[in-house]
């Protein structure tokens, strides 16, 4: 029996059920890039057959070029005046960020008092919830009233949509952290701050990680919405001015540069994810659901 | 303050009373909306510094209870407990605590896991990094310490928990059922190993259990339990030398008529009521 030596040894180190501890991170550099690719070729050649089904519909002139401009039309457009676009992208760029921005401190602070006070979650939640279903794009115009043309109402309308899956998130991942993990945090004598600190906030992140990609998307929605209702900049101004004028072109380009936004922001939040959590059990490597 | 004073590790929790745990007529009832409950009733109890104590008994007999009152998570709707002599009224920081799940906290490694406990002592840092690797090679984690809690076998988690309750050299452990979701070698070898750690470090220890070899192996008292209301419904003890190999321990006729009578007492128990 394998047990009855260990009485004689004190500080024997191999147990027989020993696992190896896996690789937690690859081992070469070249393993990292062809998981990427590996990981990555899919979706390119979902992205590259649409690219090229618009570019055979418009070729082929089954609808009209006012209609859906050539792919080529579109990027003609964005490559003519580099300066304009960069200018647009950057005003939405800013206002989805600082949005999507002051949503993770508000929507976060604003869990954290809930999970910690019944009383206020109770009386908030209700409130919570009527914010959100409240379509924004029927008080984006309250909001020009008040805050003007500048910048504020769409940071404004940014944080209302972003802030909403935020708030649901973490207030579900600090509910669902381990009883046994507070209590055996109680008898190391921990405090409150200290408890949350190094075990329930960490133990939530994955839960808010996935609302942040849910709210990043919402934030540049938020901001077009918001330049929709009155601005004179941003890439929800140039598709409006496409669209009164009927440049068809300019407006697909807007949409495009808009998606990408979206995207480029999605990703961004799930390299965080991936940097501070390399943990979570989607990350393993034995798991295989992916995003991208 | 006991924490991390080497030199308590060898009469832990004397004190005037001299006893490391008392409960004293303790009841445990739960109001929920629907009806109340009564965990347990009329429990007295004694616990000698130094002493390894297994609780055996039916589920839902309070076995768990009685180690949240000891811990002061719960507090007793009657009756006195007192640990270390003084009266338990809130968490207690002078205890050890293992639960049947590990609860490491996935994003650290072992060493790290077991760091929470210093970290959340505010002890100092060198002298806690030196403990840990004391506690790392007496359970066997030697070549884990880096390893993340997925990447380690439920026996090795639990070595790590473990270690987590013996960093600041507590009085008093306690287990529960700490062993329950291992099979049953790494089960027997965790016995051997606890046993060896206990006798190394002369802590108290609480070990709740379902296992009533895991019981008899261990301890040097065991105290049977009745279903719920729980109460204790005898005090065992163990007539084993101090030095038990698990082999031999398994076939000792002492072991055979301890584990029997244990048996009988849960049986009757059961079926009585």
């Amino acid at each position: 029996m394998a047990a009855q030596s260990t009485i004689e040894q004190p500080g024997r180190t191999s147990p027989p059920d020993r696992p190896t501890p896996a690789a937690r991170r690859p081992a070469r550099p070249g393993a990292a890039a062809l998981r990427f690719a590996s990981r990555t070729w899919r979706p390119a050649a979902v992205l590259a057959a649409i690219l090229v089904l618009w570019w055979v519909v418009t070729a082929a002139e089954l609808v009209k070029p006012y209609l859906v401009p050539s792919p080529s039309a579109t990027f003609d457009v964005v490559r003519a005046q580099p300066g304009y676009f960069a200018h647009h992208t950057w005003i939405t760029t800013y206002e989805t960020v600082l949005g999507f921005v002051i949503a993770i401190a508000v929507g976060v602070l604003s869990a954290v008092v809930m999970v910690y006070s019944p009383t206020v979650e109770k009386s908030l939640y209700p409130l919570l919830l009527f914010a959100q279903v409240i379509p924004k794009i029927a008080i984006a115009p309250l909001f020009v009233v008040w805050l003007g043309f500048g910048l504020s109402p769409k940071v404004v309308v940014a944080v209302l949509m972003a802030f909403f899956p935020i708030v649901i998130s973490t207030v579900t991942g600090l509910k669902s952290i381990d009883p046994e993990m507070l209590q055996l945090s109680a008898t190391m004598g921990a405090g409150p701050a200290q408890t949350f600190r190094k075990i329930r906030f960490p133990a939530a992140l994955p839960h808010l990680f996935a609302g942040l990609k849910v709210a990043a998307t919402m934030a540049v929605t938020g901001a077009v919405v918001g330049e929709f209702v009155g601005a004179n900049e941003g890439l929800g101004y140039v598709i409006l001015q496409a669209n009164g004028n009927l440049d068809t072109p300019t407006l697909f380009a807007g949409l495009v540069v808009m998606s990408l936004l979206g995207v480029v922001l999605f990703v961004v939040v799930e390299l965080l994810e991936h940097l501070l959590l390399p943990w979570h059990a989607s990350r393993r490597t034995d798991a295989t659901t992916t995003t991208m | 303050m006991t924490v991390g004073n080497p030199t308590t590790d060898a009469a832990p929790g004397a004190t005037a009373t001299g006893a490391a745990v008392e409960i004293d007529q303790v009841a445990v009832r739960f109001r929920t909306k629907k009806k109340d409950t009564t965990a347990l009733r009329d429990v007295t109890l004694r616990i000698a510094p130094g002493e390894f104590v297994a609780i055996v008994g039916a589920s839902g007999c309070g076995k768990s209870t009685l180690l949240k009152l000891v811990s002061g998570l719960l507090r007793p709707s009657s009756g006195q407990v007192r640990l270390d002599g003084e009266d338990v009224r809130g968490p207690r920081r002078d205890i050890g605590y293992v639960f049947q799940r590990a609860a490491l906290l996935e994003w650290r490694s072992a060493r790290r896991n077991i760091l929470l406990q210093a970290e959340m002592r505010r002890l100092p840092k060198a002298q806690a990094r030196a403990r840990v690797d004391e506690l790392i090679a007496m359970t066997g984690l030697t070549g884990f310490e880096d390893a993340y809690p997925n990447e380690l076998s439920g026996g090795m988690q639990q070595r790590v928990a473990l270690c987590r309750a013996l960093l600041h050299r507590p009085p008093v452990l306690l287990m529960d059922e700490p062993f329950g979701a291992l099979d049953a070698l790494t089960r027997e070898q965790m016995n051997v190993e606890l046993r060896r750690i206990w006798r190394e470090t002369g802590t108290t220890v609480l070990l709740v259990t379902h296992s009533i070899a895991e019981a008899v192996y261990l301890a040097d008292r065991v105290i049977v339990m009745t279903p719920r209301p729980g109460t204790v419904a005898e005090v065992i003890d163990v007539d084993l030398p101090a030095e038990r190999d698990y082999g031999r321990t398994m076939s000792d006729p002492v072991f055979a008529r301890v584990t029997g009578r244990i048996r009988d007492l849960l049986g009757a128990t059961t079926s009585a009521d």
